[in-house]
């Protein structure tokens, strides 16, 4: 049996240009991974649960690093960590949306090691796929976490399709809200990619939780200047104030005008593969105060057409008081 | 049927079983050449490295796997950093690197050439003076039975550099990535206020 407290032998090349990362992952495939602060890949190679035959490591490339101001809004490189993100202050100021949800991923020492490009493609945590079972989205045919033994607490309310894990990041929903654009390179070329289309689900593909394809590098996210110094609110539950990932989050971007709500991007955390869009939220606050009357009208329409499993219903209920802090706080 | 009808086939049958074994051949060595050549991309790290740790560079062979938390305790000899989950969930394994703070066992030493890395041996002064924040926690009895403290000290040393004036939520937010399994927190932050000069 190896000793899970060592890493197995695998290679590590440490491009400093982005091209030279993209083609040896187009050469390496499936034999090769990305790494950007390791904080998830770490645990999948120490528990032998993932075997990458070799690391690529992206922290030597400056390119992918720092936070510019663009003609429209603000460019973010992937490696950006989140402290880095949490204390930027032009992002305090402008997005102040995504600093809060960086300042609350996990700890500070995975903060100050731990990329945006890396919360945004990060895998799922639903402990029966970490573990290194055959389930649906390793490639097997069965899934352990709905079943009537199941343990399914922090499992999906939305959008299960065989898979009933959820999106872990506090970033992407963020992200989602401030209608971000990612910017992905391979060997033939660019593509920017809607932060709300980056994101998939098991229905569309169950091996992966993005648009991100072997020889693909996320390399920066922008932030366009149509929700800067919006009002925004932010709020992550979780069991544990440290560590713990998202039971429900919540990520809203308001414009007010006169009292009124104008337009609105309200997008939930944690209760489906992807960040979840709350559209008939979006749609009932239109043209209304940002006060209690309007959370007290819209708010269940946040957790309608969940469908939960044995042990996640306690969601419903978050997700719709979530809905109401942002609306009130 | 002739004889020589015979010969043909003869001959046609070994002709097609020579092709046949030449062409596994050919494949089979052309699968084996695409594999090694496949499996060796050039530019993977070199193993030998420096690395400066508590200000001095040493030179170690690191191999590319390597986390900087082995490094330190199984090629370099220094155990004062600890570690306890060796997944990034405990903070025991916390060093500086470059002045904040990092879980040893999820950092890939080869990520840390050309930078300082400061572990608790490091914080001794020449003369054997402790550091601050290793005298503040002796005066408040900060650990209990003292196997996360090594991490502690850590994260509160970085937190002084950075902000040598803390509030104690400020502080209790910034050690938050280290758990005490003896739930001795308070007896943590009274030290770190007390090394920033704010308790006496």
């Amino acid at each position: 049996m190896p000793s899970n407290d060592n890493m197995p032998e695998m290679s590590l090349y440490q491009p400093v240009q982005v091209e030279d990362a993209i083609s040896l992952a187009g050469t390496l495939a499936e034999r090769g991974w990305l790494v950007g602060g390791g904080q998830d890949t770490y645990g999948w190679i120490k528990d032998r649960a993932k075997r990458p035959e070799a690391l690529i490591d992206l922290n030597g490339i400056e390119s992918m690093r720092g936070i510019r101001e663009t003609a429209d809004g603000i460019e973010i490189g992937a490696l950006v960590t989140l402290t880095e993100l949490a204390n930027n202050a032009l992002v305090k100021e402008r997005y102040s949306l995504l600093s809060s949800a960086a300042g609350r991923v996990a700890s500070p020492q995975i903060r100050n090691i731990g990329t945006l490009g890396g919360n945004v493609a990060q895998d799922v945590r639903c402990w029966y796929y970490r573990r290194g079972l055959n389930c649906y989205r390793a490639g097997g045919n069965l899934c352990y976490a709905d079943t009537p033994e199941g343990q399914n607490r922090e499992h999906a309310l939305f959008g299960a399709s065989r898979c009933v894990a959820v999106s872990p990041s506090d970033t992407a929903p963020a992200l989602v809200a401030l209608e971000a654009q990612m910017v992905i390179r391979n060997a033939s070329g660019e593509r920017v990619v809607a932060a709300e289309d980056f994101f998939i689900g098991p229905d569309v593909d169950i091996r992966h939780t993005t648009v991100l394809r072997t020889g693909d590098v996320l390399t920066a996210v922008r932030i366009p200047a149509k929700w800067a110094n919006a009002e925004f609110y932010f709020e992550k539950v979780a069991d544990r104030n440290v560590w713990d990932f998202a039971l429900v989050s919540i990520s809203a971007a308001m414009k007010v005008t006169n009292g009124t709500i104008e337009e609105s991007r309200m997008v939930a955390g944690a209760v489906e593969c992807t960040p979840r869009r709350l559209t008939s939220v979006e749609q009932a606050i239109q043209g209304r105060a940002r006060n209690q009357e309007t959370a007290d009208a819209v708010a269940s329409l946040a957790s309608q057409g969940a469908k939960p499993l044995n042990y996640n219903h306690f969601k419903m209920p978050l997700m719709d008081n979530l809905v109401k802090r942002a609306l009130t706080v | 049927m002739g004889p020589n009808k015979v010969n043909i086939t003869l001959t046609r049958r070994r002709f097609i079983k020579s092709v046949i074994f030449s062409a596994a051949a050919a494949s089979s060595g052309a699968g084996w050449y695409m594999a090694s050549a496949a499996s060796n991309p050039a530019g993977g790290v070199e193993r030998l490295v420096s690395i400066n740790v508590n200000g001095r560079v040493r030179r170690v062979d690191v191999l590319p796997q390597e986390t900087l938390a082995h490094t330190l305790r199984y090629k370099l000899g220094l155990t004062g950093t600890k570690v306890a989950c060796n997944r990034g969930e405990c903070g025991a394994c916390t060093v500086l690197i470059d002045d904040v703070n990092y879980y040893s066992c999820s950092t890939l030493t080869h990520n840390v050439k050309d930078r300082a890395v400061l572990t608790v041996e490091g914080l001794r002064a020449e003369d054997g003076t402790l550091h601050a924040v290793q005298a503040a926690f002796i005066q408040e009895l900060s650990p209990a039975c003292g196997f996360c403290t090594s991490g502690q000290v850590m994260s509160a040393v970085a937190l002084l550099k950075a902000n040598p004036k803390p509030t104690r939520q400020q502080a209790r937010e910034a050690m938050s990535g280290n758990l005490c399994r003896c739930g001795a927190y308070d007896h943590y932050l009274n030290g770190v206020m007390r090394a920033s000069g704010q308790l006496s």
